[in-house]
Order: C-alpha cells, then structure tokens, then sequence
C-alpha cells in the first residue's frame, strides 16, 4: 500500500507539489495524469525515494520513507520495479546483462538459473533472442521493453512507469499497453504509471489521479474522470489549449 | 554639486565590497564541496569495509585504468627521463660529474617524478573518463535507475574506481620509473657516451629503497584523489552535455591541482620519517 501524506517539494523558490495527499491500495493500478511540467514524474520519484520532499510524508505498507537515509531506502526499494521516461538502460551492459543487473545483485543464483529468467523475462516483454545486443542498437520502444523486463524480473510488489509511451509512436504506444496489462494482471502488481498520453491512461488505470496546479485537483476511476465535466479536467483529457497562452 | 573624488571612492568601496562577497561565497562554496568529497570518501571506506563492491567490477575498473593509461605511462616515463639525464649531464659535465647522471634521474624518478608524472597522465585519461561516464550516467537516468535497482550508487560506482585506482597507481608508477630509467641509461650510454659500469654504480649507490616506497606510497594515496575527484564530480555534475564538460574539466584540473600540492607536503613529510630531510 502507498499512501502520501501532505507533500510538498520545491526546486530553489518553485514550489512544484504543494500538500499532495492520496493513497494506493495493493493491487490497484492508478494513473497519474497533469501537464508537461506539473510535477508528475517529481511526484513518481519521491514514492520510490528518489527525491526527498520538503515537508511531508511517503508511506509504503505503513513505513514512512522521508526520514530513510540512502541505505535504508534499498531495503524499501526492493518492493518497486521502475521503468524510466528514457528507460535508463546502462550503456556499457548487454540487454541481458541489464535484465539481470537486480537478480545479480540481490539473489544467490546460477549463471543457468540467471539464463532462464532473463530468457523468460525477455520472452513476456515479446524480445527473445536479444539478449546480446546493446542498448544502443535497440529502437525507443524495445529500450523501454528491455527496461520494463529489467524491472519486472525479480518480481517487485509495485512497479512504476515514468512516461511509458512518451516519443513512440502509435503502434509501439499500444504494445507497451499491451504488456503493462500483461504485466499487471500477469504479476498482480500494484501499479503506478504517469502519464499524458490519455489512451493508456484509461487502458491502464483503474483509477486516474489528476495533478493540476500543484494539487491533486481530480480523482476517479477512469470512466469518472473522462466523463467529468470540469472545465480544467475537460480541457486537459479533449487537449485543447488555452488561447491565453499560445506560444508566440 | 557631488565631489567626484568621493564618488571615486563610494564607487571603488562598492567594487570592493562586491568582490569581498564573491571572495566569501567562492570560500564557503570550496570548504562545502570539501566537505562533500569527504562525505564520498567517508561513504566509500564504509561500503568498503563492509564488503559491498563487488570483485567483477573491480577487476574491470583496474584492467580499464591499467589498459587506458598505458602507453601514455609510458611515453612520458620514457622521455621524462631521457630529457633528465640529458638535462643532468649536461650540467654536471661541467664539474665531471658525468657518471652521477643516472643516479639523479633514478633519484628523481623514484621519489618525485615517476608517482607524480604518472598520476598527472592518469588524472588526464582516466580521470576524467570516470567523471565523463559517471557524468553521462547521472544525466540519462542510470544513477536513479541504479538506485531504483536497490543498488547504492557509491558501492556500484565510486567503491571499485577507487580500489582499482588505489592498486592500479602504483603499478603503473613502477613502470614509468622503470621505463625513465632506462631511457636515462640509454641517453647517457648511447648519446652522451658515459661509462655504463660506473653510471649504474653510482645509480645503485644513490638510489635508496626509500626513494622507491616514497614514490610508491604517493602514488597510492594519488590514485585514491583521482577516482574520488572524478566519481565526485561526475555524481554531482550538472544536467546536460555542458555539465557533462564542465564535470571532466574540473575532474582533472582538481585532481592535478590536489595531487601538485599534495605532493610537497607529502616529500616534506615523509622525507622526515624516512630521514631524508
């Protein structure tokens, strides 16, 4: 379970999210919506310890994370499974050496047994036989596979998603919804993914979480939230932009 | 009407003033990245003690300093001490001191040049391609990513640089004294024509066990001023390729600089304990 309490993050004098509050049951899968810049991959960061805030709490399954120092994160840490906006593949590594880069670290196993998961997790994100190559020779959508199966093959209660889709194109955009349902209901994980894209927002989240205005400023199942008739949330979900603030 | 030797003055007081305040800020800015590099540091001995780097990629981090810094080692080593002994003749020719040649570029070599040239070439190469690589990674995600992967970026990252360039120093040290020296004796034999019985007589002679352990203990303790400098500045560099730069730029102008005025305090030290001074 993830519950935020009162959150509130600054970068010098921008205040970024101002008392943020929800929670995450376990097993759900919750969409995190808002404009380019409203702080969403900042609020994504700080579930996972990645940023501290300035004032306020993160609680997973009841622990609260901000008073942790950078070692008891770890512990904390090995609960998520994180794909990243650019998937954050390591360079230097083979994509198996990538995959296998958690279960190296952190599990007693064979070179044989290693194999076999990287192989199986390379198999559920639909890459076999990749295992060789390098990040660099791999295409946006399969980095972002490569970095999904990376996070996914030790099995984490909870996995984040930083912008799956972002940069890709249409058909890639629904494989990679595709395997997050896969994932999610393969897995039974809690699921937290930020979004703009609202297409996989709605395939994706049984709940969406709007951030607008430094807030949490709307909440609801994904039919309730597309179907809202707020101004701010309609104008956002229909893309239509603002002729006040038209680039010039 | 406004005198202008006193608005001279107010201008000049407010210039002062300014500069005074850059001066202060620059000040704290240095002492609180001090500061910081020994918290690294700090953090690193810890996981270091606690077993947490692992062996694969420290044998990786000290093929990678010893294969990259090789032949730059080398040459300089070579010529630093060709030039040496020909620099040395050249004045000691004039109080027949001729076959004394060797024994100062030995000397020099083993105590002072060798530990310091080596470590200037490394801080160069090698140096500056940890603060590059660490740099890039902090920028594309891969350090949140290593974090993400309940990995500690100092056990990962900074641990296996800076027992690799701990080892790799002073072996690469030994080779450029080895490789000076006999650059040494080939000027002076071959080119300067000196006696080769007596020049490596004198060299033996001259040349201490002390000088040796002196050199090796700086190089070491160098090793450990460039990774930590270019782990630092590559974890902290700012975002984008201009941080990228700026991060190997000062990675290695750091690590010079440190190692330039390190090395004085360490040769006034140790020449102390060794009786040398």
């Amino acid at each position: 379970m993830i519950e935020v309490r009162d959150l509130q993050k600054s970068f010098g004098a921008q205040l970024v999210l101002d008392s943020v509050g929800f929670r995450i049951e376990n097993g759900e899968s919750v969409a995190i919506i808002g404009r380019s810049g409203s702080g969403k991959s900042v609020l994504l960061k700080h579930l996972i310890g990645l940023l501290q805030p300035d004032t306020g709490e993160v609680l997973i399954d009841g622990e609260n994370i901000v008073p942790m120092n950078e070692r008891q994160l770890l512990r904390v840490r090995r609960k998520f499974g994180m794909l990243f906006q650019g998937a954050a593949l390591f360079d230097s590594m083979t994509v198996a050496e990538n995959v296998a880069f958690g279960l190296r670290r952190y599990e007693h196993l064979t070179e044989a047994e290693i194999g076999q998961r990287v192989a199986g997790a390379l198999e559920m994100v639909d890459l076999p036989g990749t295992e060789n190559k390098k990040p660099a020779e791999l295409s946006g959508g399969m980095r972002k596979r490569v970095g999904l199966a990376r996070a996914i093959i030790y099995e984490p209660q909870i996995v984040l998603y930083d912008e799956p889709t972002t940069g890709l194109d249409p058909i890639v955009s629904d494989s990679i919804d595709q395997l997050m349902v896969r994932v999610r209901d393969q897995l039974k994980v809690t699921t937290v993914m930020v979004t703009h894209d609202m297409r996989t927002a709605r395939r994706i989240g049984q709940r969406v979480l709007m951030l607008h205005d430094k807030k949490i400023y709307a909440s609801g199942t994904a039919d309730e939230i597309f179907a809202s008739q707020d101004p701010v949330v309609r104008q956002f979900i229909d893309g239509v932009a603002d002729p006040k603030e038209n680039l010039p | 009407m406004a005198n202008p030797a006193l608005a001279k003055t107010r201008r000049f007081d407010t210039v002062a003033v300014m500069f005074s305040l850059s001066a202060n800020k620059r000040v704290i800015e240095a002492l609180a990245e001090l500061g910081r590099i020994t918290l690294l540091a700090r953090e690193a001995v810890l996981s270091l003690l606690k077993g947490r780097a692992s062996w694969r990629d420290l044998l990786y981090q000290i093929y990678f300093i010893g294969v990259k810094s090789q032949s730059v080692v080398l040459i300089t080593g070579a010529f630093t001490g060709m030039v040496l002994a020909a620099q040395t003749y050249i004045q000691f020719h004039k109080v027949k001191m001729d076959t004394a040649t060797l024994a100062v570029v030995g000397v020099s070599m083993c105590s002072e040049l060798g530990p310091v040239l080596t470590a200037l070439m490394v801080a160069g190469c090698v140096g500056a391609a940890m603060a590059a690589e660490i740099g890039t990674m902090r920028v594309t995600e891969q350090i949140d990513a290593l974090r993400a992967l309940a990995t500690h970026p100092v056990d990962y990252l900074v641990v296996p640089r800076l027992i690799a360039a701990h080892i790799a120093l002073p072996l690469l040290t030994v080779e450029a004294i080895f490789i000076g020296i006999l650059g040494g004796y080939f000027v002076s034999v071959n080119l300067l024509d000196i006696e080769p019985t007596y020049l490596l007589a004198n060299m033996l002679k001259y040349t201490h066990q002390a000088d040796l352990v002196i050199g090796l203990i700086k190089a070491f303790i160098y090793g450990g001023v460039i990774a930590l400098i270019g782990c630092y500045k590559g974890m902290t560099c700012r975002l984008g390729a201009e941080g990228v730069g700026q991060a190997t730029t000062e990675a290695v102008v750091y690590a010079s600089i440190t190692i330039l005025i390190a090395n004085f305090f360490l040769t006034l030290v140790m020449g102390k304990l060794v009786g040398l001074l």
